[in-house]
């Protein structure tokens, strides 16, 4: 790894500030980039540490949304969303490992945008609000392709605010190695109908499965969902898994999601 | 170079680090506690597993600087005042839950996290609180069973 600066602020304000300087990236959880820079992948100038801003850390909710800090470790919002929004804070407790989990957060996981990472596909599914230093963009539109978002230069996730559904249940195949989504479907029902959100499947990352979206506010059952089929073409193919296994596992976790939620 | 001090094992310890130094470069280099073990530096076998602030982390996977001022523990901070071995580590020798010990640091560390969150916890919920630690000895029966040990659970109906 090469060297670089490394700096604290205590602020959103001053993270923005040290950001706009040549080479300076962000560093939340480090889970990611600092594996990223031991390979050199990476190599900034300055390293821009979130850890120590308080305003950027914690969940709270409140008129049926649930706010979650952009530095908010994942362990933090398994214990703390529990009461609000289970369903998420069950995804939340279910990365990685307990070490992933006391380091890693939202903002970092949101912002890498991983293909096979959890957290996208609840984002997507609650049709979450991905909240920035200098705007707010609808989860619909924030999801760009893979390792790709709508984030600018130097723009850090203050928060995301998730609308609370009614009921909502992650399912994840786990990658036995590597513990990330082989693939994971995150299915959300709202009054206003139901949304369904794919990981680690799309060759262009996190997608929504709109037939079975279509069918489930119809009838929120998991044998809605028996005379669909998913087209594997678009989808990735691995030595994990190919796209027709990843195929059929969206709609088989889809069902199990639903009958969990 | 930039100072850096942090409280390890209760003690406040200061020392010269680049951005780039790891926590257990700094831990193992730069203070000479070389009983957190550095397995894969790629944070994939949690051998390098520290508190900080009373979670477990992995060490090779945080830089020193930013958890400058933070209380670290590592694996020679837990035994107890008099040198013997905690009801953890305890725990470990009596149930065989080591073979070569590369792993032990890491586990002992990652099971005293997860007690502290969870007293009495399941078999599957210390099999789920273990997932990032490898072992390549042991085949994790024994370490499970020290873990259920050192909670105070009756371990004896559990199959070897
Ligand atoms: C062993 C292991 C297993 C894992 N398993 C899973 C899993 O099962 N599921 C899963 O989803 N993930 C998994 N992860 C990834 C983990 O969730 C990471 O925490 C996450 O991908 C990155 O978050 P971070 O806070 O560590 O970000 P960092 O590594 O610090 O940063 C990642 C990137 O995001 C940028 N960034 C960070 N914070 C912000 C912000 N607030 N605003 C804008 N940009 C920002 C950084 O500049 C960098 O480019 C695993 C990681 C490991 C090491
Ligand atoms: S050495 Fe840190 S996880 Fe393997
Ligand atoms: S005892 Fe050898 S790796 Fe665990």
């Amino acid at each position: 790894m090469y060297d670089f600066e490394f700096v604290k602020p205590a602020s959103i304000a001053d993270a923005v500030k040290a950001l706009k300087e040549d080479g300076a990236q962000a560093l939340s959880g480090g889970q990611t980039l600092i594996a990223t820079m031991k390979q050199r992948l990476a190599a900034p100038g300055t390293l821009v540490s979130l850890t120590g801003i308080a305003e950027m850390k914690g969940v709270s909710a409140a008129g049926g949304q649930l706010t979650v800090g952009g530095a908010t470790p994942h362990a933090v919002v398994a214990a703390e969303a529990k009461a609000a929004y289970p369903g998420l804070a069950a995804l939340a407790g279910g990365i990685g490992d307990p070490m992933v989990r006391n380091r890693g957060t939202i903002g970092g996981s949101i912002a890498n945008n991983d293909p096979a990472a959890c957290y996208p596909s609840a984002v997507l599914a609650s049709g979450a609000t991905v909240v920035t230093d200098r705007r707010k963009i609808a989860a619909d539109d924030y999801f760009q392709g893979l390792f790709t978002t709508a984030l600018e230069e130097g723009e850090i996730v203050t928060q995301v605010i998730f609308p609370i559904p009614e009921k909502a249940a992650y399912v994840k195949f786990n990658q036995p190695a590597s513990r990330f989504a082989l693939t994971g479907v995150f299915v959300a029902k709202f009054a206003s109908g139901v949304r369904v959100a794919v990981t680690g499947a799309g060759a262009d990352g996190v997608f929504r499965w709109t037939e079975a979206e279509e069918a489930l506010s119809k009838d929120f059952s998991p044998a809605a969902v028996d005379g669909l089929s998913v087209d594997p073409s678009g989808l990735m193919g691995d030595l994990h898994g190919t796209p027709e296994y990843r195929a059929n596992l969206i709609k088989v976790l889809t069902k199990r999601a639903v009958a969990a939620a | 170079m930039t100072k850096v001090t942090m409280t390890v094992n209760g003690k406040t310890v200061s020392g010269e680090v680049e951005g780039r130094t790891l926590l257990s470069g700094f831990l193992r280099e730069g203070l000479g506690l070389t009983g957190t073990h550095i397995g894969c530096d790629t944070s994939q076998c949690g051998a390098c597993t520290v508190h900080v602030n009373g979670r477990a982390v992995k060490s090779c996977t945080v830089f020193a600087l930013d958890v400058a001022g933070a209380e670290v523990k590592t694996i020679e901070g837990m035994a107890n005042a008099d040198g013997s071995l905690s009801v953890l580590q305890q725990a470990f020798q009596d149930c065989h839950g080591l073979q070569c010990g590369f792993c032990t640091p890491g586990m002992v560390m990652a099971s005293a996290a997860l007690l502290a969150d969870n007293p009495t916890p399941s078999e599957a919920e210390v099999r789920h609180g273990l997932e990032g630690n490898l072992c390549r000895c042991t085949g994790y029966h024994n370490i499970v069973k020290a873990v259920l040990q050192a909670s105070g659970q009756d371990i004896t109906a559990i199959p070897a």
